[in-house]
């Protein structure tokens, strides 16, 4: 699913914030990718949701060359990969409902099915009784979980997290995990980027670590 | 995978995704096929833009005030001409009888007596660019006179009449245009009888000149006028923009194409320009409303049954069309040139 091959990036203004990663994840994995601040990790998930372009090598997503991919394709291999953000990056003048609903509007679904589709998503991760709040009234761990069922709502094959937890208290962070790892367990590819390393050791799955922007693979056992 | 494939557009599917045996003109005939029947096909594009006419309606009423005083703008930049075309086209209403009043008076020559001037009237009358020739006798000329001038007194000093036959000659219709009248003077004018031939037409072609320079002025500024709306719907299109920044970005990671997002925007450009040619056309009918009464009242002074004519349907029509237009074309210049640079970081 994710297959990078030597990719690195350089920036303009000097640095290179990743060189020479090697990365393998197979569809319906779920890995963590962990590393100390600036050690690359939202560069490596830009380079997937393709917010970035690999200054050299190959990216091969869910199949697709990335640096062979004109600006114009980008939407439509996006819609692919379920993106969740530290900050949310939720819109505050719509409703949870229809936060939730945006992905499937823009895929242009038929509107029973996004009625039908964006309940399914709220009640998966706990908050249809939510759906006609507003993003600001609800807290941290709801506004992520807002964001969750965002990502999932048109069943993406991928899943990329950037520090979903950043903000929350440690059994929000373990009750947004294990959703996570429901996603995962139907099937779902998930990768994310945490620092947290004690709640990525409890969770027991693949972990890769980055340090100045190298990648290595590692377990359980590199993190003690 | 399959069910991946129906969620795809058609576009993506017949580029992108390049899977298998199928071979270009198939693909494209699949892809033809899909969009026409497919969930997100022909049926979800018009959906699509039948959701963004509502939003980018429902935005420009969420800022009651702002968008009032836009439209009220675009309304002012889109009455001026359409006032004038309003002013110039009764003006030319006013003119259009007149042409019909063209009359050609031939002085005769002293010498000549009464019947030869009744001679000469059933010779013109026959003629088929006249109309109808009517002939004042010196008597009938002195009468007249002695009425009209105030100087009756001082006429009977005079030994004789000293007033000769004078013919006033009608054109038909046709030969009273301004190019067809000269010609006929210079007939008339040569005639041996004739002393003198008089036409009292340079006003009136003086009149027409000035009106066809007051079209051409209404045209300039109408296309001045055009320019600024454009700007003005450009400009407001632009903050809209960067007010709507981080929702853009938002768009744009989950998949939203270019196309989708500028949707709104356009259609908002579209219906500041709609409003602000319904905004124009009450400005220009207010403004014949309140010069109704004068006006009236000038043309009774004038013995007329003249009144303003106010805009006409397909004018209307057509300032509603023309402020719809540049709406669209002032959101899409204004769309081109700023949603590209708005990428996520």
């Amino acid at each position: 699913m994710i297959h990078f091959e030597n990719v690195g990036k350089r920036y303009a203004e000097g640095g290179e914030a990743l060189s020479g990663v090697n990365l393998q994840l197979g569809a319906g994995k779920m890995a963590f990718l962990t590393g100390h601040s600036g050690a690359g990790k939202s560069t490596l998930l830009k380079l997937i949701c393709l917010i970035e372009r690999a200054s050299y090598g190959q990216v091969i997503i869910n199949g697709k060359n990335f640096s062979r991919l004109g600006r114009r394709h980008i939407p439509y291999v996006r819609r692919d990969i379920g993106i969740i953000f530290q900050n949310h990056k939720l819109l505050n003048d719509r409703t949870v409902f229809d936060n939730v609903a945006l992905p499937l509007v823009i895929a242009g679904q038929p509107h029973r099915d996004i009625q039908r589709r964006v309940r399914a998503s709220l009640d998966k991760v706990g908050l249809l009784d939510k759906e006609r709040s507003l993003p600001s009234s609800l807290s941290g761990g709801e506004q992520q979980r807002v964001g969750i069922a965002r990502a999932v709502v048109n069943k993406p094959p991928l899943l990329v997290a950037d520090e979903p937890t950043g903000n929350l208290d440690p059994a929000l962070s373990a009750e947004i995990m294990t959703l996570f790892a429901e996603f995962n367990q139907v099937g779902v590819t998930v990768l994310i980027a945490s620092h947290d390393i004690d709640l990525i050791a409890r969770m027991g799955k693949r972990v890769l670590v980055l340090e100045k922007g190298r990648l290595l693979e590692g377990d359980n056992e590199v993190l003690q | 995978m399959a069910r991946q494939a129906t969620r795809r557009s058609p576009r993506r599917s017949a580029t992108v995704v390049a899977p298998s045996e199928a071979t270009p003109k198939r693909r494209a005939s699949v892809s033809l096929v899909r969009r026409l029947s497919g969930k997100g096909g022909l049926r979800g594009y018009f959906k699509g833009h039948f959701q963004a006419l509502f939003l980018s309606l429902g935005r420009v009423s969420r800022h009651p005030l702002s968008s009032l005083m836009t439209i009220a703008v675009i309304g002012i930049a889109l009455a001026l001409p359409a006032g004038l075309h309003v002013v110039l086209k009764n003006v030319q209403g006013v003119s259009a009888g007149w042409e019909d009043a063209v009359q050609i008076s031939l002085f005769l020559n002293q010498d000549v007596d009464a019947a030869e001037a009744r001679r000469l009237v059933e010779q013109l009358s026959a003629m088929s660019t006249i109309e109808a020739v009517v002939h004042v006798t010196p008597q009938q000329a002195l009468e007249e006179f002695r009425q009209y001038s105030g100087f009756g007194e001082a006429l009977d000093v005079l030994d004789e009449n000293p007033l000769p036959n004078v013919l006033l000659v009608r054109p038909t219709r046709a030969a009273s245009e301004p190019l067809m009248v000269e010609p006929l003077l210079h007939e008339l004018r040569s005639l041996p009888l004739v002393e003198m031939a008089q036409l009292d037409m340079e006003w009136l072609k003086r009149l027409y000149a000035i009106m066809a320079i007051g079209e051409r002025g209404v045209f300039v500024l109408a296309a001045l006028l055009a320019l600024a709306v454009l700007l003005i719907v450009g400009n407001t299109i632009r903050l809209a923009i960067q007010n709507r920044r981080d929702e853009i970005e938002v768009q744009k990671l989950i998949g939203a194409t270019d196309a989708f997002i500028q949707r709104p925007f356009l259609y908002s450009g579209l219906w500041h320009g709609v409003f602000g040619a319904v905004m124009a056309w009450l400005l220009v009918t207010l403004s014949l409303w309140l010069l109704h009464g004068p006006v009236q009242q000038l043309s009774l002074l004038y013995n007329s049954t003249f009144s303003l004519d106010s805009l006409e349907p397909v004018a209307v029509l057509v300032v509603i069309g023309a402020g719809g237009l540049l709406g669209l074309l002032g959101a899409w210049l204004a769309v081109g040139r700023h949603l590209r640079d708005i990428e996520p970081t």
